[in-house]
This record gives C-alpha cells, sequence and structure tokens, in this order.
C-alpha cells in the first residue's frame, strides 16, 4: 500500500474538512496541495500511456471538477481502477465465465465473455479510434471537455461496437469504475483526501452511531475516517 | 473415493442446516454438516476496522457466492433460451459457514397467518374464480397455532429486538395489530427508530394506518440467548447487509448457534465439501448418504448417514433434489412432477422522499433489521374483492445503512443525471436530505414459473446448472402499482419537498441485473397433496422418507415479509417432529 507523505496529508486533509473551502475557496490551493501531496505521479501497471490518458479524461468527465471540489482524477479515480485491474475482479475470476457466450435480452444481464480488463484493453483502442475517425484525427482524451462529454453521452445509450464492447458497456464499466474510485476507502488508490466522502457527508469507518440514531434532522457533525485512520 | 459414516447429515451451514444440526445432536445423534465453503468467524470476517470496507465487502461481494464455480441460467419465459447469471445482482446467496445468515440485514418477522392458507382464505373471502388462471395457490398445510411455539422460540435464540400487540390474547404493546397472537414478549425491546423511521411513523399514524417498529435480529441490548451465546448492543453502524457484524449485535449462524455446537463432540463441520448429489438406494426410496467433493483435495467422498436434511438455501435445495433424483421434476406443460413447481420470489420497489435542505436523514446511520413498517395492505389485512388481485405489501422505511458507494451508483435518482454536470449537486441532496420508501411484496406462484435443469450449462464441477424460468406477471404488478399508490399520502404528509415513486409496470420482465432481494422461495413446496407439494408438512420428502428439504424452498408463495423468521421456525418445528416422531420410528410421517 503506498501512502503519501503524512504530514502533508494531514494538512490537505485538515483543508478538506470544511465543507466551505471547496465551494468558496481558489481551486488552486487544493489542486496544488494534491499534487504536492503526490509528489511523484502515479505510474499505471495495467494500462498503456494512450489507454492511460484516456482514462483520466473519461473519469474526469464523468465526475468532474467544479465548485464542490476535485474531480476523479484528483482524486485518483484513474489509479484506483488501474490497480483494480491486477485483482480477482479486475481478472473476472469472480463471474461465471464458461461458455456458451450467446447474445441474449439486455434484461437476463451480462453476457460477453470479456472481464473487466478485456472491456477496458478493447474498448478504449476503439473508442479512440472512433473520436479520431469522427473529430479530426483526434484521440478522445485530446478533444475539448464538452466535445468529450458529448461522445460519452452517445456512447452511453449506443449499441455501436467497440471492439466486442458495446458502447453503452464500456460506458457503464467507466461509470461504475469511477464512482468505486471516488468513494471506497483511500486504501484501494482512489478518494484522496477523502474528499468523495467528504462531499456526501458520509463519515467512512468511525461505525458507530449510538449517539445519532435520532437527533431530530441534524446533521451528523463529524468528518470521515479511513480504515488507515486518516481523517479529513 | 473414500467412505465414511455418520447418524446424520447436514449439508449447509446457514440458518436452517445450523439449526437442525443443534437440534439433532441435542437428540444424541452424531452430526455432521458439510459446507461447501470456508470456515468463517466473526472475529476475522467482522473484524474491525477492516470489515468497514464497502469495496471489497458488498461491492465485491466478499461474502457471497462464487458465481465462477457455479451458478443459474434464467430465461423469462419458456420458449427462451436461458443464459447464465454471470454477475451477482438480482439476488445474493451466500456461501462459507453461516451462509447468507451471515451477511443478512436481520428484518425478523413471524408469518401472516393467512398466508399459510391463502388459497383457503382467497377462495372462502372471494370465491374460486377469483384465482387467475394459470395461478398455483397453495397452502402450507401447517397453522399459526402450531408454528407459534417455534417462532417463539426463534426469536429468542436471535436476540430478536421487537415490540410486541398482543400476548396470550391480551394486549400487551404498541407493536403491530396486524400480527398473530404471541405466546411471550419479544426477547429484547424494540430497536430505536432513526430519524426517518420515526418520521414515517408520525405521518402513517396522520393518513390512518397503523405504524409499528420492525421486529429486528439486531440487538437493541446486550443478551445471552438459550445457548448461552452472547449478543453486544447494535451502534446502528449500518454495516448489516452484505457484512458480519463486528459488535457481535446481528444474530447469525456464526454467533448465535454454532459457537454451542462447536463444543458438542457429536458435531463435525467439514468446510470445502460441496455436496454433489444425495445417494439413493436401488429402489431409489431411501437416501444411503451423500457423496461430496472435497475441494481441498479434489478427492470425491461418500458419507453415509440414516438420516439427510438439505439446508442449502431455497434454490440450491431444489437443484440438490434433482441431481439426486429425488421426487419426479416438475414439468410446466403436463403439468406433472412437484421439484421445481411454485418457484416465486417477491416484489420490491423503491420510492424516494426528498426533505427541505434543513433536515438531514444521515443516511448511513441504521441496523439492517430495523426500521418502521405498515401492514395495512399486507397479506389479507385488506379488502380484495374490488381490486381483483391476490397478495400484498408491507410497505417501511427500513435505513439500513445506505454506503456511499452504492449511493452513487445508484445516482440521484428522479430525473437528475446519473453522472457529469450537475450529478454531484444532486447526490448530495439525495444523500444528505433523503429518505427511501419500500413496498416489500408477495409474488404468487404460475404454472409456467419454475426450476429444472438446464440443458447447456454446467458448474465446475460437469454438473447442469440449475434453470430459472421467471418473470413478473399481471397480478403482481398490480398488487404492487396498488400498494405504491398509497405511499403517496404518506410522503406528502411527512413533508417531502418533491418524491419519486417507484413501482413495476404492466409487462415489466424480471432484470437480473438490478438487485431486489434474495427472498426466493418455493420449488419444493410443502403441502397435504403429493401430486402439488414435494414435502410434507414436517417438511420430510413425500418419495425419499429420510430426506428433510429445510428452507424458503417449502413456500408455496411468496409471501410479504422477509422470509428467515418463518424458515428459522420450520426448522425448528421440522427438528421437534423430528425428535419426537421420526427417530422413534423412521418412516413417512404423513401417509401419501
Ligand atoms: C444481503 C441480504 C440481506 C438479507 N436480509 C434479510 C432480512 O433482513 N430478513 C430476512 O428474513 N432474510 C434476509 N435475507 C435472506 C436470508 O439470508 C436467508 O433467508 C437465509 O440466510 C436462508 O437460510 P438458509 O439456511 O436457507 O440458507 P443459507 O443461509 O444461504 O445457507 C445455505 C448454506 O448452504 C451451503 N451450500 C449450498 N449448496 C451446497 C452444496 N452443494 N454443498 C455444501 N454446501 C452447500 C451454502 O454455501 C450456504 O452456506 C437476506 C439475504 C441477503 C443476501
Ligand atoms: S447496524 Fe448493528 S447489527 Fe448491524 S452491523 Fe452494525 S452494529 Fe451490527
Amino acid at each position: 500500500m503506498k501512502m503519501p507523505s503524512s504530514t502533508r496529508r494531514r494538512f490537505i486533509g485538515g483543508l478538506l474538512g470544511s465543507a466551505s473551502f471547496w465551494l468558496y475557496s481558489d481551486h488552486k490551493v487544493w489542486a496544488d496541495a494534491l499534487v504536492a501531496g503526490n509528489a511523484s505521479p502515479y505510474a499505471p501497471r495495467f494500462f498503456n500511456q494512450e489507454e492511460w490518458r484516456f482514462l483520466n479524461a473519461a473519469c474526469e468527465r464523468i465526475y468532474p471538477t467544479d465548485a464542490h471540489g476535485p474531480g476523479a482524477r484528483g482524486l485518483g479515480a484513474p489509479e484506483f481502477i488501474d490497480r483494480q485491474m491486477d485483482t480477482a475482479y479486475g481478472r473476472g475470476e469472480l463471474w461465471y465465465m464458461s461458455g456458451p457466450f450467446v447474445t441474449a435480452p439486455a434484461n437476463l444481464g451480462y453476457q460477453l465473455s470479456l472481464p473487466p480488463r478485456d472491456v477496458y484493453r478493447q474498448g478504449i483502442a476503439a473508442a479512440d479510434a472512433y473520436t479520431r475517425a469522427h473529430h479530426d484525427g483526434l484521440s478522445f482524451a485530446d478533444l475539448e471537455a464538452t466535445e468529450q462529454t458529448a461522445v460519452l453521452k452517445e456512447f452511453e445509450h449506443s449499441d455501436m461496437a467497440l471492439g466486442a464492447v458495446p458502447a453503452h458497456l464500456l460506458f457503464e464499466q467507466l461509470r461504475q469504475n469511477t464512482l468505486e474510485g471516488v468513494f471506497s476507502d483511500p486504501l484501494y488508490g482512489g478518494n484522496k483526501g477523502l474528499a468523495g466522502w467528504t462531499l456526501l457527508g458520509f463519515p467512512g469507518a468511525r461505525a458507530d452511531f449510538m449517539d445519532w440514531v435520532n437527533q431530530e434532522g441534524a446533521a451528523y457533525p463529524f468528518g470521515p475516517v479511513s480504515i488507515s485512520g486518516e481523517t479529513a | 473415493m473414500t467412505t465414511k459414516k455418520t447418524d446424520a447429515i447436514v449439508i449447509g451451514a446457514g440458518w436452517a442446516g445450523s439449526i437442525l444440526a443443534k437440534e439433532l445432536t441435542e437428540a444424541g445423534l452424531s452430526v455432521t454438516i458439510l459446507e461447501r465453503g470456508e470456515d468463517r468467524a466473526t472475529a476475522v470476517e467482522g473484524d474491525y476496522p477492516t470489515s468497514i470496507d464497502e469495496l471489497r465487502g458488498a461491492i465485491r461481494h466478499r461474502l457471497f457466492q462464487n458465481l465462477s464455480q457455479s451458478t443459474v441460467t434464467i430465461r423469462n419465459t419458456i420458449d427462451q433460451t436461458a443464459v447464465p447469471y454471470r454477475r451477482l445482482a438480482a439476488f445474493l446467496p451466500g456461501e462459507g459457514v453461516g451462509g447468507a445468515g451471515l451477511h443478512w440485514s436481520g428484518v425478523h418477522f413471524r408469518v401472516a397467518p393467512d398466508d399459510l392458507a391463502l388459497r383457503t382464505n382467497v377462495v372462502a373471502r372471494y370465491g374460486k374464480s377469483f384465482i387467475p388462471e394459470g395461478m398455483n395457490l397453495q397452502d402450507y398445510d401447517v397453522t399459526y397455532e402450531e408454528l407459534e411455539p417455534f417462532f417463539d422460540k426463534a426469536e429468542k435464540v436471535f436476540g430478536t429486538s421487537g415490540e410486541p400487540y398482543t400476548i396470550k390474547g391480551k394486549v400487551a404493546g404498541t407493536g403491530n395489530p396486524f400480527a398473530p397472537d404471541r405466546s411471550d414478549a419479544f426477547p429484547l425491546p424494540a430497536m430505536r427508530d432513526v430519524y426517518s423511521a420515526s418520521l414515517f411513523k408520525k405521518a402513517a399514524a396522520n393518513v390512518g394506518y397503523h405504524p409499528y417498529s420492525l421486529p429486528a435480529a439486531n440487538a437493541s441490548a446486550q443478551y445471552t440467548n438459550p445457548y448461552g451465546v452472547q449478543m453486544g448492543p447494535c451502534n446502528f453502524c449500518g454495516y448489516c447487509s452484505g457484512y458480519d457484524c463486528y459488535m457481535y449485535s446481528k444474530a447469525s449462524p456464526n454467533v448465535n448457534i454454532l459457537p454451542a455446537l462447536r463444543q458438542d463432540p457429536k458435531f463435525t463441520l467439514i468446510t470445502k465439501a460441496h455436496v454433489l448429489k444425495v445417494d439413493l438406494d436401488s429402489d431409489g426410496k431411501k437416501a444411503t448418504g451423500v457423496t461430496y467433493l472435497d475441494l481441498r483435495t479434489n478427492q470425491q467422498v461418500q458419507l453415509q448417514a440414516d438420516l439427510v436434511i438439505i439446508s442449502a438455501f431455497q434454490f440450491h435445495n431444489v437443484h440438490l433434489m434433482l441431481l439426486s433424483g429425488i421426487g419426479e421434476p416438475y414439468d410446466p406443460v403436463k403439468n406433472t412432477g412437484t421439484i421445481g413447481r411454485n418457484f416465486v420470489y417477491q416484489t420490491i420497489t423503491t420510492s424516494r422522499a426528498w426533505l427541505p435542505s434543513k433536515q438531514y436523514t444521515n443516511l448511513f446511520v441504521g441496523a439492517g433489521g430495523a426500521g418502521v413498517a405498515i401492514d395495512d395492505f399486507n397479506s389479507m389485512n385488506f379488502d380484495h374483492g374490488p381490486l381483483g388481485f391476490v397478495g400484498g405489501s408491507p410497505v417501511w422505511v427500513n435505513q439500513a445503512g445506505v454506503k456511499p458507494i452504492a449511493a452513487a451508483i445508484g445516482g440521484p435518482g428522479g430525473k437528475a443525471p446519473t453522472w457529469g454536470e450537475g450529478y454531484k449537486d444532486a447526490m448530495v441532496e439525495t444523500y444528505r436530505h433523503s429518505l427511501t420508501i419500500d413496498a416489500h411484496g408477495s409474488n404468487m406462484a404460475y404454472r409456467d414459473i419454475y426450476l429444472d435443469l438446464d440443458p447447456t450449462y454446467k458448474n465446475a464441477y460437469g454438473q447442469p446448472l440449475l434453470r430459472m424460468t421467471f418473470t413478473w406477471k399481471d397480478n403482481d404488478i398490480r398488487m404492487n402499482q396498488y400498494v405504491v399508490s398509497k405511499i403517496e399520502p404518506i410522503m406528502k404528509e411527512m413533508g417531502a419537498t418533491r418524491y419519486a415513486l417507484g413501482q413495476l409496470h404492466a409487462n415489466d420482465v424480471f432484470d437480473t441485473r438490478r438487485y431486489q432481494t434474495t427472498h426466493l422461495g418455493g420449488g419444493a413446496v410443502m403441502g397435504a397433496d403429493p401430486k402439488t407439494s414435494a414435502i410434507n408438512r414436517y417438511l420430510q420428502s413425500w418419495d425419499v422418507s429420510n430426506v428433510f428439504v429445510i428452507g424458503a424452498s417449502a413456500f408455496p408463495q411468496g409471501m410479504g415479509y422477509n422470509p428467515t423468521g418463518m424458515v428459522a421456525a420450520l426448522a425448528y418445528w421440522a427438528a421437534y417432529h423430528i425428535r419426537t416422531t421420526y427417530l422413534k420410528n423412521p418412516g413417512p410421517m404423513v401417509q401419501a
């Protein structure tokens, strides 16, 4: 498990703790702080450089940086996804993967032979090929943010094949994994500074609400704690 | 192949199996539980803080069945080709010691007495023609009065928290006025109502319904059960459903039964033992034991026994019967056979209300079994005559602890975006200021909804997978819509700024991609007639009398209540009759 410098971490954590910080402070402050906290940028182990650029851009569009605070990139969602690829989940070992694989009505669920690793490998290459063909030779990551969003919206509702992956399946894989990265314990590489939890007001691993069963609608007052004891 | 011998074999170490194993060792038998999964102990699986991990727990399904080894196939109608249920979603079967009883939520009901004789009651009140064509409405052939002592026993073992209505015919509390009479109070007082549930309680009462705090197998106080094992008070951490409770507050076989059982020298637990089939003698009338695969050595082992208890969870029970040739497989075309017949589920839909921004619902606070419900539209508690459907739903706020990944993937609800611009604003409002109300209802049995063996797909051990043919039917869809319409006035009365009603729609098909419940039922149902039931009123196979089949597989209909209270009561009921009658004179307890 990789942990950023703890003092820096606490400093950022302190900043993140106040909700108003996200709403009113200059974004550059936390952006710099997060970058400084993560002195060496994460080097992906599964995704190649082209895929990594796609993934970073797509995650950020799904969960963008805005007045509420950092987006998926700042929170480490791409790192989270890269690390997940080398787990039983990423390899499809938690799923029934015996054939025959046939097409069936959508309501009967996932019927591809591809584990998440291959959904990304095939899907991203084809998605980039698609934008190059339709957007002046540009890869997805090189499009303007609004164009990226438009492409993702198209994928979200399309059966178009990206490799062997229907576009809507690649999109949903991205959406789910991005949100997992934003909202899971930082143990897995995402939710940096616990900022995903802070946004929602989720207190993390506190797991003791004896005094908060019913406070007549008052907001729970304590910030999140992670499994490793990090606070925000 | 190795061969060994024991008095009784119990297949599966979940609730049903643990109860039977406890009772049979008490009766002096040597008992072996064969469990396909790993051993599990709360000290390990519930270790704080590492167990407080949504990604590993509920999202990556740490404690659930690993489908890579075995799953089911599913189709909606008889003319379709079934395809494998490849990823866990709609329902979440358990695996490992404790079964789904380790990671359940803890809503702990008895039964609505009318549901036990639903056919008789519907015919008596509305006439035979009220039953839609193709609906296999049936009675259990057991009464509430007969089961009452066993409901009482199960609650005492589970350390159930609840508020009674009547005890021995006298009003004794402010519990559910539709609940049947009790011989004794709950072992623990009701769980406190979280804020959302307290709002629902007030609003439901104001609009004329009869709200009550849910009976919960979450301990509202320190408790020692009749087996001498201890539970600590629940702190509303919200990590029931999908997790092992680190506070030892949620009832599980692991906390409430197995610590006592493990000390008994007559008891043996073999884990990583996947039962392939029950072995029968040459004329197929008696079980001689079982064959299991030792998953550690990959060797097949034959274990002989006088008595075999199939308690492997609802659909695994049916699967094992079909693989073993116990009883006649159901044929929906000829309408013959019973194994796989009356496969049922439950209807569940969730509606959401948003409160003003000064009111925080703190959705992460909660306990799996706690909340507030109304039974005004459950079972036969209302007049179905003008409505023209059979069945009903309790309606409740069961804030079991909503965690952020599930909430984020589910999205903010209503018409809000599920990603990108505007998503965060909507998520914040939903997570901080909304609450949900469920209609958790019955599902009737139909001639063309059933279980059998799949012709194509196999498990990792080369056996055919179980095939589910299942979809929603008009009767149940209309029931759900009617009950959901009763939620609207409650939401208005709660002061919701807006709300979104969730309901089934005409012609909706069963969607395997969305979690509904793990309350599957039927397929090996109990009853009085061997032509329409697989087991008799004592849960004994009509065909192989030294096999008992315990679980929700015995339910002829899917009921509005959660099943485990009923499963546990039936387990104690069957065990009582095995102990007092069967063991003295083994053989069929009811003449076919
Ligand atoms: C998330 C969740 C929440 C739930 N919440 C509630 C609730 O609030 N209230 C309620 O009433 N119910 C609830 N349930 C349902 C409840 O868990 C089940 O009704 C209950 O556990 C059933 O008990 P059982 O003994 O029949 O099966 P299980 O507890 O599932 O035990 C069956 C055991 O058999 C083993 N097995 C299966 N096949 C084989 C084989 N071939 N060889 C060897 N072993 C085998 C399995 O591995 C398993 O351990 C919930 C379920 C889930 C998943
Ligand atoms: S809410 Fe209560 S019963 Fe559930 S896991 Fe937490 S402490 Fe245990």
